[in-house]
């Protein structure tokens, strides 16, 4: 059982979102009773009857209003920074994270290891490893939540969120979908189990033979499937494939990943999984400069674990190959 | 602004009024008609209120039916007696009605429709029939929205987020929409019908700055309402379409982005919270000055900070979607924006507060309901600010944290301060003087049941409870309990008043025209105020808060060291010229 008032403090981001959550408490309790007790001290010295003083009535006074306008202000600014900052740093993840895909779907979460692990409901992580998630909503909003994490982000579709931690703490913790999403909202959480990093390579084996088939590792089931859908009829790496006319085919995907697209009309996008997910589904959305608008949409044909596995296998082309040239 | 009120049109020179200078020279407005017809159709702005009074009030009734219905639910981690199909709507039912159809209009459209015309020295608003009509709009909407409660019912959450209420959701999205659609027109139209009452037809004497804060919350208020309701209604048609037509708007499937109904929900639905709260804040200006005998604190920053808050509150609404996927540096101008917008609320606390210095304190009951208000809003802002605050908030939203937080500004600070303006003008608008002491210890009851109900809120949110959750961890139970105990202390002190109200249209004392000796023109009149509201056209000569001299008199006679003076009933400065 959880503690109910004071949560598990178990990723790095905890102890300081727990400082300024405090830190705030402190000011509302103090800033609260401050005012109360004037509130209260004030209305008993001047109740009607009362023999006091209430020559000279003051009716307002610019240096007072100044004063409590200002300094709120300036703590409320404070604080704001000191947030905002820490907030940078909980969105934009580090290079050396372990990528994890998140599907969420109604009323279940579905997650991805790399080597093609496949939980639902659990998430296997090793401690004191950055973990980087990458989601995607099958039908609506949801958002995952570990609060002994304290992080959250929703789970959007038709794109692409992310979300990163670091563990610091071995041990069972809750998962929510905290976005409303419907009928059995309430009950589409699970648990992240934190394990140390020997143990968690164990499981992730004894996982990936567990599963009856043999598990195919994302990018390899990416590659067979982009295989099997003909991608390479236009995007081989050598280019003689088939009876497309070199003007009608897309370029080469090596080192496409991570690297600045340039678009027709000029704009340039990083390719990152979102711009990758896109290009596939809504390809006359962004049309990569010196290219023509025929690629066919796969919207509708691919499963969201399937687009996934694409990702996965492009994503590694940027490695095994040189990176691709001026075209 | 240059239109002068000296340019207001003044009304109630008519010869029948201006001759007379008894105040029984017309029947009271309750007593001009006894018929259904007579006050089904009329055009008296005070019968109107009335109106919304009872249909407002029966809203809240069933409002409150569904949070105690949840609350009940909630007291086991399984749930004690609903399936998930009917906690999703019960409390989406609860959230519906109590935003569009109670808090939105009730301060407005029941105070600001009987008080905003006297207190400017009008005869009614400026559109009579406009304001009829908004009410029938408000009655068709709510209507509706039951309807489609009781046929089904809505389990979308009173946001109705998409793609969920656009394509998921097999409930009645699209007559709740519908109802909410309608009841906005209503909102508009009383915001027109305020905010030219309010340019238009002061009387003669009462320029800007001598205007009630009433007047000034009302104003921003209406300001609020007429340039933010439109957004939403489009943005509830658009989610009709996409339901309905399948256009696709929000959803990826259709080719839309389901983020942008966040945003232009929450465009109009941020600045929503002010319409709740901000006329709350005019009640507590008018009632803190009476019952202090203090003309208020810095009149100008009051009334002021009134039209910050309508401005900034147009430029916060990222902040609701910090974990979204809006784009960091999006979240930042929200989260900065919203440390500002805060600052307005406070240095109006702080003036109330400085009001009480040399003031001469009375204790009644909508005094007590002003202690209750300042004391809950004040928590309810300042855990805004955890809120704004952009780390804290990626932990906090979505849970029962949130909940908590607005139910302290909401519950209790606007509801609060309701009640502190219904008793404050009880007797104005009934004639009847409601039971002092029950009414004393209802303020007590309330601010007591609601801290019970909302700080296990805040507790269990932190700890990473998740609103809108029928089943729940068992961890949580002893907090959940806490808070349903809570909510029964509350439901006895929102009974409380139901009872001894209705008892006092019967039986309580009769009330004098100006039981509190308070200075605004709605106090010169008779109680209750005669059809057309004033004899003669008040002329006003001085600033509003004229309390002191009171102050003095009323102590020197407590002292008993002078014999009593006797109570102006009319404030010289109200009555000048005319006629
Ligand atoms: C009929 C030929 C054709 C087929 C088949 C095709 N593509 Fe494309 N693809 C293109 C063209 C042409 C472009 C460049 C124009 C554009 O941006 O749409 C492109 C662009 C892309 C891009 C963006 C490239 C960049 O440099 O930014 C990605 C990623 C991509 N395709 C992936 C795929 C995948 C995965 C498949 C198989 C499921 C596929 N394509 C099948 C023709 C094709
Ligand atoms: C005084 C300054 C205030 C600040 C800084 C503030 C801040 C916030 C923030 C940041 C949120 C979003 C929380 C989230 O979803 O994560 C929020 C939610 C909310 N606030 Fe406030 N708030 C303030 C005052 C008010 C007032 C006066 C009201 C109403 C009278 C109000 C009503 C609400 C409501 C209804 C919600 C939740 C809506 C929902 O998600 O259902 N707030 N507030
Ligand atoms: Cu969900
Ligand atoms: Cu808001």
């Amino acid at each position: 059982m959880n503690n109910p008032v004071f949560p598990e403090q178990a990723s790095s981001f905890a102890v300081e979102v727990d400082a300024i959550y405090y830190l705030l408490w402190a000011l509302t309790i103090g800033f609260s009773l401050l005012v109360m007790a004037v509130l209260i001290f004030l209305a008993y010295r001047y109740r009607r009857g009362a023999r006091v003083d209430r020559s000279k009535p003051v009716h307002s006074d610019l240096r007072v209003e100044l004063l409590w306008s200002v300094v709120p202000l300036i703590i409320g600014l404070c604080v704001f920074a000191w947030s905002a900052h820490l907030y940078a740093r909980t969105r934009i993840p580090p290079d050396d994270a372990m990528e994890i895909y998140v599907i969420g779907k109604r009323w279940m979460w579905q997650m991805q290891h790399g080597n093609g692990v496949r939980e639902n409901a659990e998430l296997h992580i090793p401690v004191n490893r950055n973990i980087k998630l990458t989601m995607i909503s099958q039908d609506v909003i949801h958002s995952f939540y570990v609060p002994a994490f304290r992080v959250k982000h929703d789970v959007v579709p038709g794109t692409y969120t992310r979300l990163w931690f670091r563990p610091t703490k071995t041990g069972r913790y809750r998962l929510y979908c905290s976005q409303y999403c419907g009928t059995q909202h309430s009950q589409m959480d699970g648990w992240v189990t934190v394990m140390e990093p020997e143990a968690f390579e164990r499981w992730l084996e004894a996982e990936g033979n567990e599963a009856n088939v043999k598990t195919v590792g994302l990018a390899d089931a990416g590659k067979q499937l982009f295989d099997q859908m003909a991608c390479g009829s236009c995007h081989g790496s050598n280019a003689q494939t088939g009876s497309i006319p070199a003007a009608q085919r897309g370029g080469s995907l090596n080192g496409l990943y991570g690297s600045l697209v340039k678009l027709k009309g000029g704009r340039q996008v990083k390719a990152d999984e979102a711009y990758l997910r896109e290009s596939i589904m809504r390809p006359n959305e962004k049309i990569v400069d010196g290219y023509w608008a025929i690629m066919p949409s796969y919207e509708g044909q691919l499963t969201e674990e399937q687009v996934l596995q694409l990702i996965a296998y492009i994503k590694t082309l940027g490695k095994s190959e040189p990176p691709r040239g001026g075209q | 602004m240059s239109a002068h009120s000296e340019a207001g049109t003044p009304v109630g020179a008519s010869p029948e009024t201006s001759a007379v200078s008894s105040h029984r020279s017309e029947p009271s407005y309750l007593s001009a008609g006894h018929t259904l017809r007579s006050w089904l159709f009329t055009l008296d702005h005070k019968r109107i209120a009335i109106l919304y009074l009872i249909t407002i009030s029966a809203f809240f009734v069933v409002g409150g039916l569904a949070a105690g219905a949840v609350r009940v639910e909630l007291i086991s981690p399984r749930g004690t007696f609903m399936s998930n199909e009917v906690y999703n709507r019960m409390f989406t039912l609860h959230g519906v009605v109590m935003i569009f159809f109670f808090l939105i209009p009730a301060i407005p459209a029941i105070l600001g429709n009987f008080l905003v015309p006297l207190m400017v020295g009008a005869r009614d608003l400026a559109f009579p029939r406009l304001n009829l009509l908004s009410y029938y709009l408000y009655l068709a909407g709510g209507l509706l929205a039951l309807t489609a409660a009781v046929t089904g019912g809505v389990d979308t959450g009173w946001t109705f987020y998409t793609p969920y209420s656009t394509f998921y959701s097999s409930s009645q999205v699209t007559m709740t929409i519908a109802g909410a659609f309608i009841a906005g027109f209503s909102s508009i139209a009383t915001g027109i019908n305020f905010i030219v009452t309010i340019h238009k037809m002061r009387a003669p004497g009462l320029t800007w700055f001598r205007l009630p804060l009433f007047i000034w919350a009302h104003y921003a208020t209406s300001i609020i309402i007429v340039l933010g309701t439109p957004v939403v209604a489009i943005t509830l048609l658009l989610v009709v379409a996409e339901r309905v037509f399948h256009i696709g708007v929000f959803d990826p499937r259709y080719g839309g982005d389901p983020v942008l109904f966040q945003h232009l929900f929450w465009f109009y639905s941020h600045p929503a919270v002010y319409i709740m709260i901000l006329p709350a804040m005019g009640v507590i200006s008018e009632v803190i000055a009476c019952f202090a005998r203090k003309r208020v604190f810095g009149y100008h920053f009051v009334a002021g900070s009134s039209l910050a808050i309508a401005v900034l509150g147009f430029l916060v609404w990222g902040h609701h979607m910090f974990v979204s996927g809006q784009s960091m540096y999006a979240g930042m101008v929200f989260s900065f924006l919203s440390f500002l917008v805060a600052i307005p609320s406070a240095v109006k606390v702080f003036n109330w507060t400085a009001t009480i210095y040399k003031g001469s304190v009375s204790f009644d009951a909508p005094m007590l309901f002003v202690f209750c208000f300042i004391g809950l809003f004040l928590i309810g802002g300042l855990t805004g600010l955890f809120l704004a605050s952009l780390a804290t908030d990626v932990h906090l939203t979505h849970t029962y944290f949130v909940v908590a937080h607005f139910h302290y500004v909401m519950v209790g600070g606007a509801i609060s301060a309701y009640f502190a303006g219904l008793h404050f003008w009880w007797p104005k608008i009934t004639g009847r003087m409601y039971p002092e002491v029950i009414a004393r210890i209802t303020a007590v009851i309330l601010f007591m049941g609601f801290h019970l109900t909302f700080l296990p809120q805040f507790l269990m949110g932190f700890a990473g409870m998740p609103r809108r959750y029928h089943y729940y961890p068992p961890e949580f139970q002893t907090l959940h309990v806490m808070s349903t105990a809570g909510a029964t202390v509350m439901a006895i002190a929102y009974l409380l008043p139901v009872i001894y109200l209705v008892w006092s249209l019967k039986y309580g004392r009769v009330a004098s025209a100006n039981p509190w000796n308070a200075t605004g023109l709605e106090w010169q009149i008779p109680s209750p105020p005669p059809t057309h509201n004033f004899d003669e056209v008040p002329v006003v000569t001085g600033e509003p808060y004229d309390y002191e001299h009171l102050a003095l008199s009323e102590n020197e006679e407590a002292d008993g060291t002078r014999a009593a003076v006797p109570r102006p009933q009319l404030d010289p400065a109200a009555r000048g010229g005319a006629a």
